[in-house]
């Protein structure tokens, strides 16, 4: 017998069952037990940059709305930085701007929505970096200054928001990312994005913008869990 | 030649097991069907987006949160088996998880959840809520007081019953070990006749789900306890530069 390797394993997943609004959004279970729910603002009032609204649905194999789903969403700010140690431009990043989001679906409609900022593009992995020659001079100095480190260049991701879906009848949390369908550019470059073997498979990522609401841009990012045009889910 | 140690550069989380967790599509669990995915998931390098999450503290919670017996208590304390439920939050390093937000709900002693989508004609207690939230401490430590709750039928077949369980989500310090599950109660003999438990496929990863009496840490005269480990995935070393972005 091989020496053992003493790693402990993952704690295996359930699903969050069909009354996951009693621990994680009570007030829209119907009772108020907490001082302050959390994930209610991601932004805050503070920081910069283009307030957005998303809204959408999660539809399931049928083609019906799920009206039992809990989503959260996690992104960067403005300028691409993380509200986490680990990100080396935290500090900068407003007070009061959290990126984390909760938000559950109306029970009658399956709508959910969020307000937000706009996420700027974040770095991707050196690993997945482009030869030197395909970055232009310009694009590599604007990322250098952006990141305060002034001589490696710096692929950038696309902006997104990475979005993780919980429910009844989904045993483990669903991955996948939003990106934005203005931002085409952007997109295209995407590492991730082109990741995706099925090109057309890359638009169910792209949400819409459909127009405005409250004077503020509105996208719609619908969710396919099974079927034609299924979403992208992601192993992290 | 000895080699300069590198500056320390985030690093990734280990590849999740997904043999060790159910799959996506579990037919006797019938609302999986049609809410699994039927193409492959994507597997992704992580990048700053995966390996950062949101950060929790004091100024979000209140002390009693951890506590469900006096959390929603209006006329006295909820009907029920008192317990303690505690445990740590690890990684699969066996490290302590610190101040991470550990979050669970549950249906009162008699099955029965104050959420208006519960039909079940077991009674609400009118001085139980069913949440609770706390951070685990420097050690990965969290600990809750709760009553036990009980088992309740669901629609699945027409006659099956989840045993009793607390569903448990916790955040751990990346989006990347985001985890929502259940614990179970040792000995309870629904268990093993449960198609969402049955979904895990592996019988040593449905163990780890079950909680054992804890005659050490529950309360003479007062309530039992149950110790309840949580195991996140864990994070690469950096032995050998693969940097996830560019610093």
């Amino acid at each position: 017998m091989p020496q053992p390797l003493h790693y402990l394993k993952e704690s295996p997943s359930q699903t969050a069952g069909p009354y996951v609004h009693i621990g994680l959004a009570p007030g829209a279970a119907g009772f108020d037990i907490y001082r302050q729910e959390l994930g209610r603002d991601i932004a805050g009032p503070n920081a910069e940059g283009q307030r957005i609204i998303v809204e959408g649905v999660v539809t399931d194999g049928t083609g019906a709305p799920v009206k039992d789903v809990l989503l959260e969403v996690w992104q960067a700010d403005a300028q691409g930085r993380h509200a986490h140690p680990e990100d080396p431009r935290h500090a900068e990043v407003a007070q009061g701007f959290r990126g984390w989001g909760r938000v559950i679906t109306d029970f009658d409609t399956g709508l959910w929505s969020f307000r937000t900022v706009k996420p700027g593009p974040v770095p991707a992995r050196r690993a997945l970096a482009p030869h030197p020659e395909e970055v232009r001079p310009a694009e590599q100095e604007e990322q250098a200054d952006a990141l305060g480190r002034g001589h490696q260049q710096v692929r950038r991701m696309a902006p997104h928001i990475t979005v993780w879906i919980v429910a009844r009848g989904i045993n483990i949390g669903l991955n996948t990312r939003m990106y934005f369908d203005d931002e085409a550019e952007a997109n295209a470059a995407d590492p991730v994005l082109n990741l995706i073997e099925q090109a057309h498979r890359r638009d169910t990522l792209l949400a819409r913008r459909t127009g405005e609401r409250d004077g503020l841009p509105l996208y719609r990012f619908d969710i396919r869990l099974q079927g034609e045009d299924e979403t992208v889910f992601l192993d992290l | 030649m000895i080699r300069p140690t590198p500056a320390p550069a985030p690093a990734e989380y280990h590849q999740r097991d997904r043999a060790r967790h159910p799959p996506a599509l579990t037919p006797p669990y019938k609302t999986s069907v049609a809410r699994s995915p039927r193409l492959a998931l994507l597997s992704l390098q992580q990048s700053m987006s995966e390996i950062t999450g949101p950060v929790f503290g004091h100024t979000d919670i209140d002390p009693i949160d951890n506590d469900l017996i006096r959390n929603y208590a209006k006329t006295g304390d909820p009907v029920g088996e008192r317990i303690i439920v505690h445990g740590r939050v690890l990684d699969e390093n066996a490290r302590p998880v610190p101040n991470t937000l550990v979050e669970i709900w549950q249906a009162n002693a008699g099955g029965r959840y104050r959420h208006k989508k519960d039909t079940y004609l077991a009674p609400i207690d009118p001085n139980f809520g069913g949440c609770g939230r706390t951070l685990t401490d420097a050690e990965g430590y969290y600990h809750f007081r709760t009553v036990k709750p009980g088992a309740y039928p669901w629609r699945n077949h027409v006659n099956n019953w989840r045993p009793a369980h607390i569903h448990v989500s916790v955040f751990g310090s990346s989006f990347s070990q985001r985890l929502i599950t259940q614990m179970y109660f040792e000995g309870d003999p629904l268990i093993p006749i449960c198609p969402i438990v049955n979904t895990i496929p592996d019988p040593a990863a449905i163990d780890q789900l079950i909680a054992p009496l804890d005659m050490n840490a529950g309360i003479a005269l007062d309530c039992l306890a149950y110790k309840f480990d949580i195991v996140l995935r864990g994070r690469r070393s950096t032995l050998f530069e693969n940097r996830l972005e560019g610093n």
